[in-house]
């Protein structure tokens, strides 16, 4: 009897261990579905409906009846195409820029701050202390026509007297650069760090001079940190529109300026949504290729 | 945006200006499309807006929403003096909130609880005029019983009746203030006064507009001869986008945005600007002459925000009782010598006078018929118009 009883009761524990384990991963998962449910889910199938939305003729600002109209879509693209270009073409700009910058500063940072690393850390990340419009608004002191970069700029020969930074293509790309800095240093930062020195040294001995090891065995190994950087770079870059809007000129509008237009200023809801749409699936494609062509899955 | 803050440092002022300023471009920039998800999810639905019940005798309280800067504020005591003077006279609380930094941003806000009759939290709003006009086309606003508001009758007599409200059954006007020609007089001693100054040779990349609409291209409609208040045509508005459009490939307008044009003309960017008299007024006064402001001879416009109660407010006749108290003139005065724009009650102007006197004679608070002759208020749109016109003069802009 006892020895049943044993029996009976083991079986009934692991049972209960079964049931428990099988609902943990739901229990885990809960916030992060509600989460995504409420703030994803549910707005991204409200924009999806309002995309192919129709204004009726005569009706009161901001009001659209649903008639599956999907040449909106088309309709959108076509009269913002340039937008949608420069778009890309500003964030893959801004893109190598930040590379071109945050590479050998998270190179110097892992390998030869020595001490100071903490500290150096703690200013790639200090930006983040101030608001960002606040600190795009900052570069339009920095680059304004008297001030300290034109001045310099305009002693040097053959400079017109027009010459400017803000309000040109050049300072959006600065901009957006600048902004985003962090989010490429960071991860290229984290990948270098992880480089075993003895990899180095390796190929030291086996007589690769700085730029052979650099060129075979550091840029390799760090490459899941570029390929991370550039995404965390290139994505919220092609969609922002702050810096546009600081920085920029009307011939300088990224996509983002021109989605916000249309919500807020003309309150024509469709056209704002089938171009965030194109926005986000243009993204989508875009970093998918990315990823696949670089083949680093474990990004993923 | 207004005296007060001259108090704090340059820096202190600049990030408030460009930060909480009225009409500010970036403040429209900085509200994240969060709330333009949330205007989505009200489309579809027509606008038979509900009226609510109104519970103001229960219920001691009025909320009251309005734009940065816009009530004289005491920076000692941290109170606002006439509020104060306001909830122990009436025994009513009210909560102030400076909850409007743009007209597009604020209405795609509570756009969705008015189309479904839900509270938005306020009792009292100010929106711009053609925002106004909006609120009140689409149900969206409550008739004042005038004999809750017996000062009503001391609105400015160009103010009692307007186009958007016919007799000032929804509205009353808040502050009102003029669109025209700003420029340093360093740089141009010989001052702005016609498009043709504006758009010197000397100027060029060097001319800020506003992104206001009404404003930029009603100056240029009234410059080509159009009278932006009569019911003018489509393709008189089209020539002045196109003029517009044509100054801006030209090269000669650098940047058209909100509020933030003033820190282009300090920081010397720009020589010249279309933008709003209290504003340039401010930057005036601040730099011991460094600016200055006109009305264009070929004329400009004149903008007003209006107070108006919102359809879901419970607390109505707590929000007409505040909304006559402040058109008690000496009130008036109080407001108009903080804000320093041009004060909707007339009789205010001795009242100014024992406060401080120099202002009570400003044109820019106080104008008198031959300003006013020289200003328009740009008439409202239907919603198709609205539509075509916003989406031109935004595309004219890069959007």
């Amino acid at each position: 009897m006892a020895f049943l009883h044993a029996v009976s009761s083991g079986h009934s524990a692991t049972k209960n261990v079964l049931k428990k384990r099988s609902l943990t991963p739901y229990l885990l998962l809960a916030p992060g579905l509600i989460w995504l449910i409420t703030f994803f889910i549910i707005p991204i199938f409200s924009l999806a409906s309002t995309s192919t939305m129709v204004r009726p003729d005569g009706a009161q600002v901001g009001v659209y009846e649903q008639k599956l109209r999907f040449a909106n879509y088309v309709d959108a693209f076509v009269a913002n195409q340039d937008q949608y270009l420069r778009s890309f073409f500003y964030a893959a700009l801004a893109t190598l820029l930040a590379l071109a910058i945050a590479y050998p500063l998270a190179y110097a940072i892992a390998f030869k701050s020595g001490k100071y690393r903490n500290i150096l850390l703690v200013l790639v990340i200090a930006p983040f202390f101030t608001s960002f419009l606040l600190r795009t608004i900052a570069w339009t002191q920095i680059l304004a026509d008297s001030g300290p970069v034109v001045s310099a700029i305009k002693v040097l020969p053959f400079i017109d007297d027009l010459f400017r930074i803000n309000n040109t293509s050049t300072a959006v790309v600065i901009g957006l650069a600048y902004n985003f800095l962090p989010f490429m240093t960071l991860p290229l930062y984290a990948s270098l760090e992880r480089i075993d020195p003895r990899t180095l040294e390796a190929a030291g001995d086996l007589y690769a001079n700085g730029l052979t090891t650099f060129r075979k065995v550091t840029l390799p190994l760090s490459m899941p940190g570029v390929v991370a950087g550039t995404l965390l770079t290139f994505i919220p870059a092609a969609g922002d529109y702050v810096n546009a809007a600081i920085l920029g000129n009307p011939n300088t509008k990224m996509i983002g300026n021109v989605i916000e237009s249309r919500f807020f200023a003309v309150v024509d809801y469709p056209t704002a949504a089938a171009l965030s749409f194109t926005l986000m699936a243009t993204i989508l494609i875009l970093v998918t290729l990315y990823i696949r062509k670089s083949g680093t899955d474990e990004l993923v | 945006m207004k005296k007060d803050i001259n108090s704090l440092s340059p820096e202190a002022r600049a990030i408030i200006r460009a930060q909480v300023s009225r009409r500010s471009v970036l403040a429209g920039v900085g509200a994240v499309s969060a709330a333009g998800l949330l205007a989505a999810c009200g489309t579809g639905s027509s606008t038979g807006a509900k009226v609510a019940v109104d519970v103001s005798d229960t219920e001691k309280i009025v909320r009251w929403a309005n734009w940065p800067l816009y009530l004289d504020f005491n920076e000692d005591t941290k109170v606002y003096p006439t509020l104060a003077a306001f909830e122990k006279q009436s025994g009513l609380k009210v909560t102030y909130e400076e909850a409007i930094d743009d007209n597009n941003t604020f209405y795609g806000k509570v756009q969705g609880q008015l189309s479904i009759g839900s509270d938005i939290g306020y009792d009292i709003v100010a929106p711009t005029d053609w925002m106004a006009a909006r609120f009140i086309e689409q149900g969206y606003a409550q008739k004042l019983d005038p004999a809750n508001v017996p000062n009503k009758t001391n609105i400015r007599q160009v103010l009692s009746d307007v186009g958007f409200d016919k007799g000032r059954q929804y509205s009353l006007t808040w502050q009102s203030g003029f669109a025209g020609f700003g420029w340093n007089t360093q740089k141009l001693p010989k001052g702005v006064r016609t498009m043709e100054d504006l758009f010197a040779p000397a100027n060029k990349g060097k001319v800020v507009v506003l992104s206001e609409l009404r404003d930029t291209i009603g100056v240029i409609m009234l410059y080509q001869g159009v009278d932006p208040s009569s019911n003018f045509t489509e393709d008189q508005y089209m020539n002045a986008i196109d003029f517009f459009k044509k100054k801006i490939a030209d090269g000669f307008i650098r940047q058209v945005k909100g509020n933030s044009y003033s820190e282009d003309l300090k920081r010397g960017d720009a020589n010249a600007v279309i933008g709003w008299s209290g504003d340039i007024f401010i930057l005036k006064s601040e730099s011991g002459g460094k600016f200055d402001f006109a009305i264009p001879e070929s004329g400009g416009t004149l903008w007003s925000d209006n107070l108006l109660i919102p359809s879901t407010s419970t607390h109505k006749k707590n929000a007409e009782k505040l909304i006559n108290y402040y058109y008690e003139p000496a009130v008036a005065a109080q407001v108009a010598a903080y804000v320093n724009y041009i004060c909707p009650v007339e009789a205010a102007q001795p009242e100014l006078e024992k406060i401080d006197p120099a202002l009570a004679a400003s044109p820019f608070i106080f104008p008198d018929a031959a300003t006013l002759a020289k200003v328009k208020v740009f008439r409202s749109l239907s919603a198709d118009e609205s539509t075509k016109f916003q989406t031109a003069f935004d595309e004219a802009i890069g959007n």
